[in-house]
């Protein structure tokens, strides 16, 4: 066995006591700690990638226990791919919210921030959906004190909001486990693949009951409409860092839809065929145009980039709505680009409130300090964001739609993206002229003196604060210009995916005859 | 034996709809409680009603035995409500006390800082 696999998991939750107990009282022993944490998970990471990278689906069995019994944790191509994602924006997020101090405004940041680590890389590698639960419930907990950091009125609500509405989602979760387990007697997920390929089709109602309580748990964490109505409070109430940490925990979602309903409810299983695609198109739709009516009608950029966050959900799950491989790969790609973008967003976000006060209101105000420097990396993060040349958000969006073809669909989907892609570029660049050019043609304030300059000085964001945002920025232009290489890694991802024998003799260690 | 626990699982759910869509902290805390309660009835009836069988397979006497499984699930789903219900009365009080309001849905008047209309308070 390849105890590497358990590492990601097995670090961060190391690493979190430790910071949290020993280094309370001591900020800077704290950051070092965390940020060497973040490094070597990311070096896990792509250790992890590399072996993976070969085809072979790798099982950790924790205490040695046969895969039924036990629990079991799985490498494949699209967990070693998430858990790598998860470290790059782990760290540079990390980067980020040290260097501009956001961790020193509470408590226990680098210790809940690890946990949150553990709980994200532990919800992509496990192979048992009760252990996904436990997992889920991890990253939960860490992401209501990260959410809540810093405190303050609007946030404690936001937050207490956010903390209900998991919760539900959380008691919904066991329900489904409770009817699946009812339905088929075990919850691994390669053995409830093999057993719902023989359900005669007359005991199937109990599975289907799962599944589409399955789908509506994982829609809460992936915002999808109808469920999608604390994303744009939660995020944009949220500490800016933290809601760019957050630009993942939506994938948590995604990808648990991705996984679960491929694998075990996925395509030719003759139960549950096309259930999914019903009502996941249709929510993905409208989730789109939420989105971009919240981006045209915004009044503060927070909000403005909670409902891009949304409206780039939308077009992923447009993407996997159909599963069909070529489709699936098309969202992958927009996974990835779609989380570097919107945690580029938000960061970028949180340097302008730095300098205007930690008002984000949209309206014109004196120019801030670094004007241009600041709408440059608003303006690439904004095309990444909106899908326009030359950044990878085109791409995105461009491969969605072209393995969007089928007929039924193509309308509806072209339709959805390309209306909502041009909704949201009018919002997008409303906000960037109102913000950065409106703001130069108004006199500077009367007050010129030396304090205000000495406040300049003070909040212009140094080399540290703005490297994170220019790495994103930069990930963003590698995966535009390396997106040959990377297609042709995630089409062997999305094989590996929809090749559930392979999975399922993988895990169960026999040729289970799928 | 099936009913009471069907009917138990049930009552406990409506109840704790119910005190959820209160949408005030404390109801919402005790509804969600309520459900936590709800759910691990329904995962213990998830691996079948047997009454005094040991949970493991015994060598010797009888083949029949309950299902341990769902019973290491309730454990974990108990100490996961348990700690979360812990969170949730901090995170509510603390925002009780920074806002003077507990109120779960963020209304019109988070943004703009205007005290709550008197016709948005739900007559309790």
């Amino acid at each position: 066995m390849n105890h590497w696999i358990i590492a990601p998991v097995i670090l961060p939750a190391l690493l979190a006591p430790v910071i949290g107990f020993v280094m309370r009282y001591d900020i800077r022993l704290a950051r070092i700690a965390s940020l060497a944490g973040a490094v070597a998970l990311l070096a896990i990471a792509l250790g992890l990638v590399v072996q993976a990278a070969g085809g072979e689906t790798q099982v950790y069995r924790l205490g040695d226990w046969p895969a039924p019994f036990g629990i079991v944790l799985v490498l494949d191509r699209l967990s070693a791919l998430m858990v790598l994602l998860t470290a790059l924006l782990g760290l540079l997020v990390l980067a980020h919210a040290t260097a501009t101090g956001w961790d020193d405004r509470g408590r226990h940041f680098h210790a809940l921030f690890q946990f949150q680590l553990m709980g994200i890389s532990g919800a992509f590698l496990t192979g048992d959906v009760f252990n996904l639960f436990v997992f889920f419930e991890i990253l939960l907990i860490a992401s209501y004190g990260l959410m809540i950091h810093g405190g303050g009125r609007d946030r404690m609500r936001a937050g207490l909001q956010y903390v209900v509405i998991n919760l539900a989602g959380s008691t919904l979760f066991l329900f489904a486990l409770g009817v699946l387990y009812a339905s088929t007697g075990t919850l691994n997920i390669a053995d409830l693949a093999l057993r719902l390929q023989d359900i005669p089709l007359e005991d199937a109602a109990l599975v289907r009951v799962a599944m589409m309580l399955l789908l509506v748990v994982f829609a809460v964490k992936a915002a999808l409409f109808p469920v999608q109505f604390w994303l744009p409070g939660a995020y944009s109430n949220a500490p800016a860092p933290v809601a760019a940490l957050f630009a993942i925990m939506t994938k948590v979602g995604a990808y648990s839809i991705i996984r679960i309903h491929t694998t075990v409810f996925g395509p030719g299983i003759e139960a549950t065929d096309g259930l999914a695609f019903d009502w996941l198109f249709p929510a993905a739709l409208i989730t789109i145009a939420i989105g971009a009516a919240g981006v045209l009608g915004a009044r503060r950029l927070m909000p403005l980039i909670a409902f891009a966050v949304l409206g780039s959900m939308g077009t992923l799950m447009l993407a996997v709505s159909v599963f069909a491989p070529a489709a699936m790969t098309a969202g992958l790609y927009y996974l990835v680009h779609s989380t570097f973008a919107a945690a580029a967003l938000f960061l970028v976000a949180d340097l302008v409130m730095a300098q205007r006060d930690g008002n984000d209101g949209l309206s014109t105000r004196a120019a801030i300090a670094q004007n241009g420097l600041m709408a440059a990396l608003f303006f690439g993060a904004a095309i990444a964001m909106a899908g326009m040349p030359p950044l990878s958000g085109f791409l995105g969006k461009l491969l969605v739609m072209d393995a969007l073809r089928a007929p039924g669909v193509i309308g509806w989907a072209w339709a959805a993206i390309l209306v909502g892609s041009l909704v949201t570029i009018v919002g997008f660049a409303r906000a960037g002229s109102v913000l950065f050019w409106k703001s130069t043609s108004l006199a500077p304030a009367p007050e010129t003196g030396d304090a205000p300059l000495h406040q300049i000085e003070r909040n212009a964001a140094g080399t540290a604060q703005v490297m994170p945002v220019l790495a994103m920025l930069g990930l963003l232009a590698a995966l535009a210009l390396f997106a040959g290489p990377l297609a042709g890694y995630l089409e062997a991802t999305t094989g590996q995916l929809f090749d559930r024998a392979g999975y399922v003799a993988a895990v169960l260690g026999t040729n289970g005859g799928v | 034996m099936e009913m009471i626990v069907a009917s138990a699982v049930g009552v406990l759910t409506a109840g704790g709809v119910y005190l959820v869509l209160r949408l005030r902290a404390f109801p919402v805390i005790l509804g969600l409680a309520m459900l936590s309660y709800a759910v691990n009835v329904f995962l213990f009836a998830a691996g079948k009603l047997t009454t005094n069988m040991p949970p493991i397979l015994s060598k010797y006497g009888e083949a029949t035995y309950t299902d341990p499984l769902p019973q290491a699930l309730v454990l974990t789903a108990i100490v996961i409500s348990f700690g979360m219900t812990a969170v949730l009365v901090m995170v509510a009080l603390a925002s009780f006390l920074e806002s003077d309001s507990d109120r779960i849905n963020l209304g019109r008047s988070e943004n703009a800082g205007l005290p709550v209309e008197p016709g948005q308070e739900d007559a309790q």
